[in-house]
């Protein structure tokens, strides 16, 4: 058995104002190589569990372990380079393509780096798209666009695991196809290192990329 | 004491009362449906400036104790305090707090600073607590310090949540919380100090200042009163800066927590 990268234990959040569970004891294993996909109806409480994984809302209960040690227990944000969230509906935050694919790099945690503008290229290489493309205006992208340019900065950060909200909602089935083999692709590169849980409504496309499928209901796992 | 300014009879207050009629005329006649607003306006400046004359002409009756100056200044923080937020859009809990330490804080420190640091009052006839420097001088600061802290508490308020999407992509991405938090940190600071900055750049070109216009009414030579305008705005400009840096500052603290998490749902709509 592959080591595992990220294990949640027992998660539950309350709802701030109601007497309801939004996430009730969930648990999850997510091992080094292996793409998960997590399946359920809208409010079954997908989003909030990738949420709280990535440490962004505060939960009631539970913990959540990275490489074996407390997430973010010392340095969240060094967490969240590693465990990346990517939103369902991406914020671009700048005017151009290429400025809003920067943005990341003027924060404190990546700073060090320089940006990888050769690798972006060979990205949008295999997503169909040219140099020309860095140029585009945030405000004239399609959001299938949009979330391509979300997930291309997602992947320049080199983070360890990713967490996709849909992803490939906003795109045509080809580039969902060439997002699912990008992905694929990515995980191949170094196995023992990354790892992807992958929210999908679409059941063939979870048969298609996960090797585990994992179910929620109601704020809770009901099968793994 | 000689008296250098003509004393006002209520005949001529009653003159005055003309002039709002003819405003109150023009919105008849224009069909502007302002005449009630205007009429309880009016009625309203009347009576809290003649309540505020009886209570005034009573803290400056001579030998009045000193904490009667301090329990004055103190109910005039609590209601700047309050009148902040009710003139914001989005509150939080904790918000009334907030405003409150940030308007005593900054306009008291500041009020400090300029009667006992600029202006130099000093014991006997110029003492702190003679109400003829510390009343105005707070009035204006805490004037101008609860425009600052509405607006900018307002702004952030409007800010974190039309930017939501934005906090939480940076947070996601590795930002810390003050990373993600700044943007909408320095446009609510920036929105506070407008009127001030504004004020600053027009003041005797476009408008001559209330206080300055006042001490020259009442018989001030207009070099002096210059001086003292231009302290003021100094000082107003200090306590609006540091009673809007500070809110939104107390603000922040209160919605991005040390584990760099955004607490959204904290925020409500007043009304709702």
């Amino acid at each position: 058995m592959m080591t595992a990268l990220l294990v949640a234990r027992g998660l539950s959040r309350r709802h701030p104002r109601q007497d309801q569970w939004l996430l009730e004891n969930v648990s999850l294993r997510l091992a080094a190589g292996e793409c998960v996909a997590v399946a359920g109806a809208t409010g079954a409480g997908k989003t909030l569990l990738l949420r709280a994984l990535a440490l962004l809302d505060p939960i009631e209960t539970g913990e959540i372990f990275f490489l074996g040690r407390p997430a973010g227990a010392a340095d969240v944000p060094a967490y969240r380079r590693a465990v990346t969230y990517l939103h369902q509906r991406p914020c671009l935050m700048a005017e151009t393509v290429e400025a809003a694919l920067r943005r990341p790099w003027g924060l404190t945690i990546h700073r060090q780096r320089p940006f990888p503008r050769e690798e972006a290229l060979a990205l949008l290489g295999r997503l169909g798209r040219g140099e020309t493309f860095l140029d585009q205006r945030g405000a004239n992208l399609s959001g299938g666009e949009m979330q391509i340019t979300a997930l291309l900065r997602a992947l320049l950060l080199s983070p360890r695991v990713l967490l996709l909200d849909e992803p490939t909602a906003a795109l045509d089935p080809q580039t969902t196809a060439t997002v699912e083999s990008l992905l694929r692709n990515w995980r191949a590169e170094v196995p023992e290192e990354r790892a992807i849980l992958w929210v999908s409504h679409d059941a063939a496309q979870a048969e298609r990329v996960a090797d585990r499928l994992v179910h929620m209901d109601n704020g809770s796992i009901q099968e793994i | 004491m000689p008296q250098d300014y003509i004393a006002l009879s209520p005949l001529q207050l009653g003159l005055a009362v003309l002039l709002v009629l003819i405003s109150g005329a023009v919105s008849l006649l224009l069909q502007l449906g302002m005449e009630r607003r205007l009429l309880v306006a009016a009625v309203r400046t009347v009576v809290q400036l003649l309540l505020i004359g009886f209570v005034l002409n009573w803290i400056f009756a001579p030998d009045q104790p000193w904490y009667v100056v301090i329990l004055m200044i103190a109910v005039m923080t609590l209601i700047a305090g309050g009148a902040a937020v009710r003139r914001t859009e989005r509150r939080y809990r904790g918000i009334w707090l907030d405003s409150l330490i940030a308007m005593w804080a900054s306009s008291w420190i500041v009020g400090a600073a300029g009667l006992f640091g600029i202006i130099g009052v000093q014991q006997g006839d110029h003492a702190w607590y003679h109400p003829q420097y510390s009343i105005p001088l707070l009035g204006m600061i805490l004037g101008n310090t609860l425009n600052g802290i509405a607006l900018g508490l307002d702004r952030f308020g409007e800010e974190v949540t039309a930017k939501r999407d934005q906090i939480e992509t940076l947070l996601a991405l590795g930002a810390t919380r003050w990373e993600a938090a700044r943007e909408p940190i320095q446009n609510a600071v920036r929105t506070g100090m407008i009127p001030t900055i504004n004020t600053m750049m027009v003041v005797g070109l476009v408008s001559l200042p209330g206080m300055m216009t006042g001490q020259i009414l009442a018989g001030m030579a207009p070099g002096q009163a210059v001086r003292y305008q231009i302290v003021i705005m100094f000082i107003i400009a200090a306590g609006t800066a540091l009673g809007t840096v500070g809110v939104v500052i107390f603000g922040y603290f209160h919605l991005f927590n040390a584990r760099h998490q955004f607490l959204a749902d904290r925020v409500w709509k007043k009304d709702e």
